[in-house]
């Protein structure tokens, strides 16, 4: 028989730490702090009106870019949060979480052989889809001592005539780095010289803490007509498995990702955008409530890692920490196998979000502080036995 | 300062003051001074545990009462709320606008126990012009808690 597979996804890796993931599954009884999801329930008032949206029977399609009042609520939001303006009719698209949207914006941009900046270490799916989009990508390492805040220098020096785009994955995870308005400033100036565009994934626009407030650089002079911005309700409102997100454009650019995804998805779910409605128009003191609790857990966490003598620079957003451990002698890898084997703790080698994590591993706080209390508690066993061992 | 210690001790009043300056982000000492001022000016007023008595098995009985009055000259509602506070029976006592004036909450060990209380204590206060007696038959939630087994975390472990 004739091998019906094509290259292109054969060649794809797989997640290089899928026997680990393999491992947790089977450990019922393990302690996680692995996941990358909220640990908060979709605020009732959404679910509700899900609910009631079942009842009236909106149970059709929708417009391929999404409900047009949900639309509406999108833009009002990006202009009180985001500070830019996008028209509901033409510059915004409801997709099938914020990944839907990354991979329409790579394909609409990538023709064979244009490479893709890609800061790493972040979420694992820009890599993925630029390859299957025939790109070329090519990694920016961020570095801890800049606290992983990519600079407009790294952008600079990887930019050649095939450079078509950048993705910027800030609040990031698995980091927790957020950058500043003049880390943007810097790295707008480049795009614009190099004339690139920018694939802007802001799905943890709404969880930064202290003064770090998230700036788009959408909102950068000269920026709009180059961003594709990304966000989606999944972090900021807890609705992951609703799987709801939304890209902004300029039309132009708007109008080749919404021909994908008409052929591709037709819509987002229904129920789902009712929800999406509701959570927009009054979910900011939901935000707002959830945000406070994950400041807390996140200046505990920090507190508890420092205190093992864990080095972990102060994350201002997402609810990710990503403390060091290559001083005990193990990669991540081995950190988090042994972890899990002797206490039952499961985290994430840093090694999952590019090769550039090495050294790290990223402890997710979505969890209670009683089930924070607890893991954190074995995770400290563990590395004073490392110590004593290296001692 | 006050409002965020307030909310974290409102969730869970056995935090530590060390713990609540961690998550606070504040020195231990500020927030052990505003906690202590707050008790002594009264905005603070206790430390309690939320119990689900219907798991233990003694017999309890919680009754909400209506209670239509006559306010006084001068004192208005006050003298007759606290004639009705001062019994150890009355776990809460609230003045409500609308069809009627109070609210007491009453607990007993039976309900035997409480109609006597009613009938013979509160009814026969000075100013009381009538009672209106609900017994309680199950709590599902209470002060924002709701009153059942934690939901499981069904989360995937592992998701990045």
């Amino acid at each position: 028989m004739r091998d019906p597979l094509s290259k292109r996804v054969t060649s794809l890796q797989p997640s290089g730490i899928r026997k680990f993931f393999d491992v947790v599954s089977e450990m019922p009884d393990a302690i996680s702090l692995g996941v990358g999801e909220p640990d908060f329930p979709t605020p009732w008032p959404v679910r509700e009106a899900g609910i009631y949206s079942l009842e009236r029977a909106h149970t059709h399609y929708t417009s391929n870019s999404g409900l047009a009042a949900l639309r509406e609520e999108i833009a009002r939001y990006l202009e009180r949060r985001v500070l830019v303006s996008y028209d509901p009719k033409n510059e915004i698209m409801v997709t099938v979480g914020g990944s839907e949207a990354i991979d329409l914006a790579l394909r609409c941009m990538i023709d064979p052989g244009d490479e893709i900046l890609i800061p790493q270490p972040s979420y694992v799916s820009y890599e993925p889809c630029t390859v299957l989009a025939g790109g070329v990508p090519v990694i920016l390492s961020l570095r801890e001592e800049d606290e992983f805040r990519l600079t407009g220098c790294q952008v600079e020096e990887a930019v050649t005539e095939r450079t078509k785009a950048l993705v910027l994955p800030f609040p990031n995870n698995p980091t927790g780095s957020v950058l500043t308005r003049e880390d943007l400033e810097d790295i707008a100036r480049v795009v614009i010289e190099k004339d690139l565009f920018v694939i802007s994934d802001e799905i943890y626009a709404e969880l930064t803490y202290g003064d770090r407030e998230h700036v788009s650089i959408a909102s950068l002079p000269g920026m709009r007509e180059r961003t594709v911005l990304i966000n989606g309700f999944s972090k900021a409102y807890a609705m992951t498995g609703w799987r709801m997100g939304y890209a902004a454009a300029p039309a132009w650019l708007l109008k080749e990702m919404l021909k994908i995804h008409q052929y591709a998805i037709m819509c987002a779910p229904t129920t789902s955008q009712y929800a999406g409605v509701e959570a927009l128009k009054n979910g900011d003191n939901e935000i707002a409530k959830m945000r406070r609790a994950y400041d807390q857990r996140r200046r505990y966490c920090l507190h508890e890692l420092r205190g093992m003598g864990l080095p972990c620079f102060e994350p201002l957003g997402a609810f990710y920490l990503f403390p060091k451990i290559s001083q005990l002698g193990l990669t991540s890898e081995e950190f988090a196998t042994r972890l899990l084997k002797e206490e039952k703790v499961a985290v994430v080698p840093g090694t999952a979000f590019g090769a550039c994590g090495e050294g790290f591993l990223r402890i997710s706080y979505a969890y209670s502080l009683d089930n924070l209390k607890e893991a954190l508690g074995r995770v400290r066993r563990f590395v004073e036995r490392l110590q004593r061992e290296g001692a | 300062m006050r409002e965020k210690i307030l909310e974290l001790l409102e969730r869970d009043s056995r935090v530590s003051t060390a713990e609540a300056a961690i998550l606070l982000g504040e020195p231990e000492e500020a927030v052990q001074k505003e906690i202590r001022a707050m008790e002594e000016e009264g905005v603070i007023c206790g430390y309690h545990a939320l119990i689900n008595w219907e798991k233990v098995a003694e017999e309890k009985v919680i009754a909400l009462i209506e209670v239509r009055v006559t306010p006084q000259r001068d004192m208005g509602f006050d003298n007759i709320a606290e004639r009705i506070y001062q019994y150890e029976e009355v776990k809460s006592v609230y003045l409500m606008s609308g069809a009627y004036d109070f609210t007491v909450i009453v607990e007993g060990k039976t309900m035997k126990n409480v109609a006597q209380f009613v009938s013979s204590k509160l009814a026969t206060i000075d100013g009381v012009l009538s009672t209106a007696t609900h017994f309680i038959m199950k709590q599902y939630k209470e002060d924002g808690t709701v009153m059942a087994p934690r939901e499981k975390d069904e989360r995937i472990p592992v998701t990045l």
